[in-house]
């Protein structure tokens, strides 16, 4: 293969320059956020769910922010824009108008830890761009907003959806904040929510930061008062900066540990037998296992598991039905223990794994 | 996030080493550890007054 050598004659001098390259940020890792093309969903694994809770997860790193229950549904659908493949869709099942003091969305938090090189609370403050497809029903303005962790500063912005059911690429940028706490450490960095519906209290100044939790500002759409409404978001970024660069695509694996930072699903409820490791006997009634986790969690995580007539088995010697609880546990590995309903011999062991389809287990350590 | 049926378990059956509790509708254990935001929030609303965790059996 022959060589083109570049030269003064092919390629002027400073006609390639760091700033052409790329603008205040890195050519790679330039993305804050994770799980942004939808393309994980360890929970669900792509089935619809409605939310009676606030801070219901539902996408990995994805949250439902509601203030009743059971108005809308998430799900992650392959409704996309040229160049991905999942985006997370919003159904309005029960259309309603929200009080003063009430709201509907889905968030992101992003932990301390990926944002000290912000510089957030200080003069040094920089600033962000984020953007995202987006697609909707419902046009008009729609109400976002970059948070602290204590939401007590605000940036509220108002993007337009100006034709419905259509895929629209939207950019918002927003100068950093140079007052209020900013975390850090393992905790809430910042957190990024996106409106489908909020109360008067909610409303505040555009396009400036405030102390509250302003989420949008006067005579932005509330998508949630529209019976059957939809809207789809994919391809989330914020970056260093004030230019949006193309989606950074990650590969699934890559995607899937940081997921795995905040919410593991070793067993998913749709497989009988999943091997957990060895569990061993303790006595009293009680068995003992130990389990690492893929990756280090952001913190001792939540065991989360459900229960059913023997829905776990130390194989060949006891069936029990759970749930599990812990101790011993630290960010890369748990102690999990567990009634066996029947004495065991100390050091009586054996393969420890799921017993019915419908067994669930799972760690958390979401913000 | 509604937590209830929220108690301390303990392993050997003198101290404590977690919660269990239903938490949006699903089983927890949730380890004794602040950086939890599970934990985080159960000491937030028994703060609150608004749950109480029962004693370990």
């Amino acid at each position: 293969m022959a060589l083109i050598k570049l030269n003064t004659n092919s390629l002027s001098d400073n006609a390639v320059t760091t700033d052409k390259i790329v603008n205040d940020g890195n050519l790679g890792n330039r993305n804050l956020i994770i799980n942004g093309s939808m393309a994980i969903d360890q929970r669900n694994g792509g089935s619809s769910v409605t939310p009676t809770a606030d801070q219901t997860y539902v996408l990995d790193r994805f949250g439902a922010g509601l203030s009743v229950a059971s108005k809308f549904s998430l799900e992650q659908t392959t409704t996309v824009p040229a160049g991905f493949k999942n985006s997370m869709k919003a159904t309005v099942v029960s259309a309603y108008t929200p009080g003063a003091s009430e709201w509907f969305g889905f968030f992101q938090k992003v932990e301390g830890l990926n944002t000290s090189h912000l510089d957030f609370g200080t003069s040094n403050a920089k600033t962000l761009t984020l953007s995202f497809w987006v697609r909707s029903s419902v046009t008009g303005d729609y109400g976002f907003s970059l948070a602290n962790s204590a939401q007590n500063r605000a940036y509220p912005v108002l993007y337009n959806i100006s034709a419905a059911d259509t895929w629209e690429h939207k950019t918002i940028t927003i100068a950093g904040d140079t007052s209020g706490t900013w975390l850090t450490t393992n905790g809430v960095g910042l957190i990024l929510l996106w409106s489908l519906g909020a109360g008067s209290s909610f409303l505040q100044t555009a396009n400036a930061w405030g102390t509250g939790l302003g989420l949008g500002t006067t005579g932005q759409t509330n998508w949630i008062t529209n019976a059957a409404a939809t809207f789809y978001i994919t391809g989330v970024q914020l970056e260093l900066g004030e230019t949006a660069t193309p989606f950074e695509h990650r590969s699934y694996g890559d995607e899937l540990a940081r997921c795995q930072r905040y919410y593991v699903q070793l067993i998913n409820g749709s497989d009988h037998s999943v091997s957990i490791g060895s569990a061993l006997g303790s006595g009293a009634n009680q068995a003992r296992a130990v389990v690492q986790f893929p990756v280090e969690m952001r913190s001792s995580p939540s065991i989360v598991s459900n229960s059913g007539t023997n829905y776990f088995t130390i194989e060949g010697i006891i069936s029990f039905n759970g749930p599990m609880l812990t101790t011993y546990k630290n960010t890369r590995a748990a102690m999990l223990y567990f009634s066996t309903g029947t004495t065991l011999t100390n050091g009586q062991s054996g393969v420890f794994r799921s017993n019915n389809a419908s067994t669930s287990l799972a760690f958390k350590a979401e913000l | 996030m509604i937590i209830t049926q929220a108690q301390y378990c303990s392993a050997d059956g003198e101290n404590n080493s977690c919660i269990s509790a239903i938490i949006n509708g699903e089983h927890h254990a949730v380890p004794l550890d602040p950086a939890n935001s599970d934990y985080a929030e159960i000491m937030r609303q028994v703060e609150a007054g608004t749950l109480t965790i029962a004693d370990a059996d």
